[in-house]
């Protein structure tokens, strides 16, 4: 009668059954393993060799060396010596000397003072381990056997440091005060940046969905402006507002706007509208049924904001405040352009790499850049699992009433803001049409004429539009694959816990780090790959690297959004799930996905952090242009490509309103 | 007691059933020893269940016993982690679910929205080697049969829940499947439309005859549709029989409680057909009990019958002898409920507990039962069951 209790226990002899793959289990798992390895070649490997790159110290090891001199009939050898005993007599090289780069080189006559050349005395050179090496001008010699060489071969004898593994770069970089100062102010940045943004956003946010303030969708599109230009661009802006030759130069009380008004300033502009959208929409997600509750239990307008309107929103507060954080410690454009002397981070990668060649310490920097960036990424992370749904089906969606004045309270903050961003924009409109700001306003279209200025020219341009296309059409369709089996394919529980992990990754990982550990893993003749280093495809696989995560995101939501079943009745048709896939999943989820080629071409169009490092003299980019024609003076110039990209940018927003129209109403017509 | 449809609890009724199944056709659909667990959770154990050609079954059992995991384990959705499928002979235990036979309809419907009603029920025509005519026909065809013809070219979102529902069973039935199968189809339903599609699906399915396995939480739904209800808990099955057999005859306190509605009683078994309960001895059959065992009694409401003041008086109905298992009571409350009166009774012999009773109009009326008012009820004998106690 009672089974539960007569039942017997599962016979544990018998293994468990698997089921037999079917030919789409097959394909999407072929599928499956190439968007993975994508992943794996475009982000793993190269963090993971910048990581060891880190840890790399590189020193000559003066004892491995052996050196034997002939007399002068070159028959007659005296005695073998290291030359770490010669440096011992002859001090010929300091301690400090020692420590070298991956290139350092150290010529063996160093240790010979009494060297000459076309002397008729031969030298012998060997280490004292199989990993010893020097160079013979370029041919490497390695290896415990006796080379003999003239003296004018020896003459061109240089000695190569060998490499250990350890912390000593890192040991450097904090016994460095410039470096290490730098990590202060970054975080110091970051931090205000984040309060001034998010008390902004939030304010804003709140105008636009608890007042009845007029011109609403006006300002939600000049709110997101920044979006569609490079972070450089409000550097310039700043530069001519606030700079030496600036017209309002005087407000700032005699304080530079080089350094960290600027950086807060631009900072504020260019995440402002990351910040807005985030708290816009958890705002909008108000149950008005609360507001009922408020207002009967007679609570007071402050009270109802603090335990209504500020609770409900607080998961996205927090999350937008993790996204400027991230934006400003990680962003390189800006404290470039108006940061003056004021150590950043992400400069500093650059200044390390491109300025001083010591890829070494790149990569350091680029591992402590990581720290924050990563620190805030997985607290995000936490915070949103823990979010539960504040708005069950039966809510009633919140109108707020008018109340005149709190709506001309909110219209004139939000004229204010518009204002700033507006007032940007057109001081960089103005700068690349006059001739000289601000003594000579005549119109010109001479900053226009990029041909004749450093950076790349008219080229530069086309090679950003074809970067944004080509990374709009990959990366749509390796992301919305990506994100199909990740959350489509049945089984495979591991292998798309990966994906998704590493699909995840991109957030946290700083461009420029991203492009230090292109650099360290494609530059590299033994990798296979090494044929992409320097053309468009490196520019591309970097960029939707780059940007992967949120397009990922954007594809996860839609998906998840679809009946699971869907792809339970194609098996039960036995229809294959490509035929699914083709006629269903992508129409249906068309909205998302040409949402994600916008954002994908938009941020190609403006990234520098990630190609800085990658372009080469053919593919050079209207972003990478804007920042070497500020740093070579060219401002106006610079200006004017900035613009460039905006107006591109705003064109390709036209664009895709368009087409989205035009191709939802022809396939969407069941919405 | 072996149909087309059985169970094997222990292994002697297995070798029955060994013996049983010679004798009658081969089962469509045999499932053997079906095990499915998710790290320490057994969400089926030891499953055996045979299902005859033609047969409409009912899986019956709250939320989480494993009804739902069972049908995606046939349906090759879930795979069990041990135990044997047979499906017409062939053996489909580990075959993915593309090279299954069946087809399958949701409580969700799952109807691509982005396709017409005719481009969905085509889904799986297409592909198959027929015609774009025969497809066309095919579809027709099938529209008719699920009476919506009208409106082919509209698209999912634009019918009812109903019309979605049976769309999908079109979508479904369209290839022809040996085996339908249907995930609580009726639930997302209104109740009227519920009861309409209950008789249109049964009548759909009795047309066909095809071999139909329904998973469902609603007693009301298993009873009204079903050859055959599998009624389980906590990953058993703890009865399989015909809706009379499960309702009359309820083999298990679960089955008893799940299905229609009881009144239990704790009780002690005083041997050879009496019972105690409260503190008083009452009639019924006590097989497979042995004197002194404690046990839960149970009775349904509508089977309780009444008698009036004085039931030894000639008022009594329906039986002329007198009857056993009479009780005074105390009518407490009265709740009408348009077919009949649901009372609650108080009886002394029962003790403290209440005694639910669900007496006609009709009765109540010529009793002139009223609240507050003394009558008598009988608990007839073969009506009180019994069950050892805790299960």
């Amino acid at each position: 009668m009672n089974m539960v209790l007569e039942a017997p226990h599962l016979p544990m002899i018998r293994k468990r059954l698997r089921q037999e793959a079917s030919r789409d289990d097959r394909i999407k798992l072929g599928f499956m393993a190439v968007i993975g390895l994508y992943l794996i070649v475009a982000l793993g490997a190269p963090l993971s060799v910048m990581l060891s790159k880190s840890l790399s110290t590189y020193r000559f090891d003066l004892a491995a060396f052996e050196f034997q001199v002939s007399d002068e009939t070159g028959a007659n050898w005296g005695s073998v010596v290291s030359a770490a005993d010669l440096n011992r007599e002859l001090g010929a090289v300091t301690d400090n000397e020692l420590s070298s780069s991956s290139d350092g080189r150290l010529a063996a006559t160093k240790f010979f003072p009494d060297f000459k050349f076309r002397s008729p005395v031969h030298y012998r050179v060997r280490g004292t381990t199989d990993d010893v090496a020097f160079l013979v001008g370029s041919t490497l010699e390695k290896g415990t056997e006796w080379r003999e060489y003239d003296s004018g071969t020896f003459r061109r004898v240089v000695l190569r440091p060998a490499r250990s593994l350890g912390f000593e770069n890192f040991t450097t970089y904090f016994s460095t005060p410039a470096l290490a100062q730098s990590i202060y102010n970054s975080v110091l940045m970051a931090i205000v940046s984040t309060v001034f943004t998010i008390s902004i956003a939030f304010a804003l946010a709140y105008g636009l969905t608890r007042s009845c303030m007029p011109l609403k969708g006006l300002f939600r599109g000049i709110l997101t402006i920044p979006i569609l230009v490079p972070s450089l661009l409000p550097g310039i802006a700043l530069v001519y507002l606030f700079g030496n030759q600036g017209v309002f130069r005087d407000w700032l009380l005699g304080y530079s706007i080089y350094g960290p008004i600027g950086i807060v300033i631009g900072s504020v502009f260019f995440t402002l509208p990351h910040a807005f959208l985030i708290i816009l929409t958890a705002l909008s997600i108000a149950d008005a049924r609360h507001y009922e509750a408020a207002a009967s239990l007679k609570a007071s307008k402050w009270r109802t904001f603090t335990t209504v309107t500020v609770p409900g929103a607080r998961f996205g507060i927090v999350s937008a405040a993790f996204v400027v954080f991230t934006l400003v410690i990680t962003d390189f454009g800006l404290p470039k352009v108006i940061g003056g002397q004021y150590g950043m981070l992400a400069v500093d990668i650059y200044k390390q790499v491109i300025g001083q060649q010591n890829f070494e310490m790149g990569a350091v920097v680029s591992v402590i850049l990581l720290v924050p960036a990563v620190l805030a990424f997985a607290v995000d992370r936490r915070m949103q699992k823990r979010q539960v749904a504040l708005l069950s089906a039966r809510a009633v969606p919140y109108a707020p009433k008018p109340n005149a004045r709190m709506d001309g309270l909110c219209f004139a903050f939000a004229c204010l803001v518009s204002l700033f961003i507006l007032g940007m924009i057109a001081m960089c409109q103005i700068a690349a049409i006059v001739k000289f700001w601000p003594y000579d306003l005549t119109l010109t279209t001479k900053n226009f004429a990029f041909d004749l200025m450093d950076g790349g020219g008219w080229a530069a341009y086309g090679n950003s539009i074809r970067l944004a296309l080509l990374t709009a059409l990959f990366g749509s369709v390796v992301v919305f694959a990506g994100a199909y089996m990740v959350e489509k394919a049945d089984g495979f529980r591991f292998g798309r816990g990966v994906f998704h992990f590493l699909a995840m990754m991109p957030m946290a990982v700083p461009g420029m780090v991203l492009g230090l550990a292109y650099i360290f893993f494609f530059n590299n003749p033994a990798n296979p790959l090494h044929p992409i280093y320097g053309t468009m495809t490196i520019l591309v696989v970097s960029t939707v690297t780059h940007f992967y995560t949120v397009a990922h995101l954007t594809a996860l939501t839609a998906l998840k959004q679809m009946d699971p079943e869907f792809e339970s009745v194609a098996a039960s048709l036995k229809q294959p799930f490509h035929r699914l896939f083709f006629r269903v999943t992508v129409p249906v989820c068309l909205p998302a996905i040409l949402n994600i080629a916008i954002y994908l071409f938009v941020n190609a169009m403006t990234t520098v952090s990630a190609v800085v490092f990658l372009y080469a003299t053919d593919t050079k980019l209207a972003s990478v242009a804007v920042l070497n024609m500020d740093d070579a003076g060219d401002i106006a110039p610079a200006a004017a490509m900035g613009m460039m990209i905006f107006y591109t940018n705003v064109a390709a927003k036209l664009v895709h309103a368009l087409i989205a129209r035009g191709l939802l109403a022809r396939t969407q017509a069941w919405r | 007691m072996r149909h087309a449809l059985s169970i094997e609890p222990t292994p002697t009724s297995r070798q029955h059933f060994a013996d049983d199944a010679a004798a009658e056709p081969a089962p469509y659909l045999q499932i053997s020893h079906l095990w499915k667990t998710y790290g320490d959770f057994v969400a089926l154990r030891d499953i055996s269940l045979s299902i005859a050609r033609g047969e409409f079954v009912c899986f019956l059992g709250p939320s989480g016993c494993g009804k739902t995991t069972l049908l995606r384990a046939i349906a090759g959705l879930d795979l069990q982690t041990q135990g044997t499928i047979l499906q017409d002979g062939r053996n489909i235990s580990t075959l993915p679910a593309s090279s299954r036979d069946y087809g399958i309809v949701f409580q969700s419907y799952a109807l691509f929205p982005n396709l017409t009603i005719e481009q969905n029920i085509a889904f799986g025509l297409e592909n198959t080697g027929r015609s774009k005519a025969g497809v066309a026909s095919r579809v027709a065809e099938l529209l008719e049969t699920v009476g919506l013809s009208a409106h082919g070219k509209k698209y999912p979102a634009q019918l009812s829940g109903g019309q979605q529902q049976r769309i999908a069973l079109a979508r479904a039935i369209a290839i022809s499947p040996g085996l339908l199968l249907l995930d609580e189809p009726l639930s997302a339903l209104d109740a009227k439309v519920r009861v309409h599609l209950r008789h249109e699906i049964k009548a759909l399915q009795r047309k066909l005859g095809v071999t139909t396995i329904m998973v469902t939480h609603d007693q009301e739904e298993a009873l009204a549709m079903a050859d055959r209800i599998v009624v389980m808990n906590h990953g058993v099955i703890e009865q399989v029989g015909s809706p009379t057999e499960i309702y009359r005859h309820p083999e298990t306190l679960f089955v008893a409680d799940f299905i229609g509605e009881t009144n239990q009683f704790p009780a002690h078994v005083l041997g050879d057909g009496e019972v105690e309960i409260g503190h008083s001895a009452f009639c019924c059959s006590t097989e497979e009990f042995s004197a002194g065992h404690a046990a839960t009694a149970v009775v349904r409401p509508v089977d309780i019958i009444p008698h009036g003041a004085d039931a030894h008086a000639a008022n009594a109905i329906d039986r002329p002898a007198t009857p056993q298992n009479l009780i005074d009571a105390e009518v407490r409350e009265m709740e009408f409920l348009g077919m009949f009166w649901r009372t609650r009774l108080t009886a002394p012999r029962l003790g403290e507990r209440t005694l639910v009773a669900d007496f006609s109009v009709n009765a109540v009326r010529r009793l002139r039962i009223e609240t507050g008012g003394a009558i008598q009820v009988e608990i007839p004998r073969e009506r009180l069951l019994l069950y050892p106690r805790g299960a």
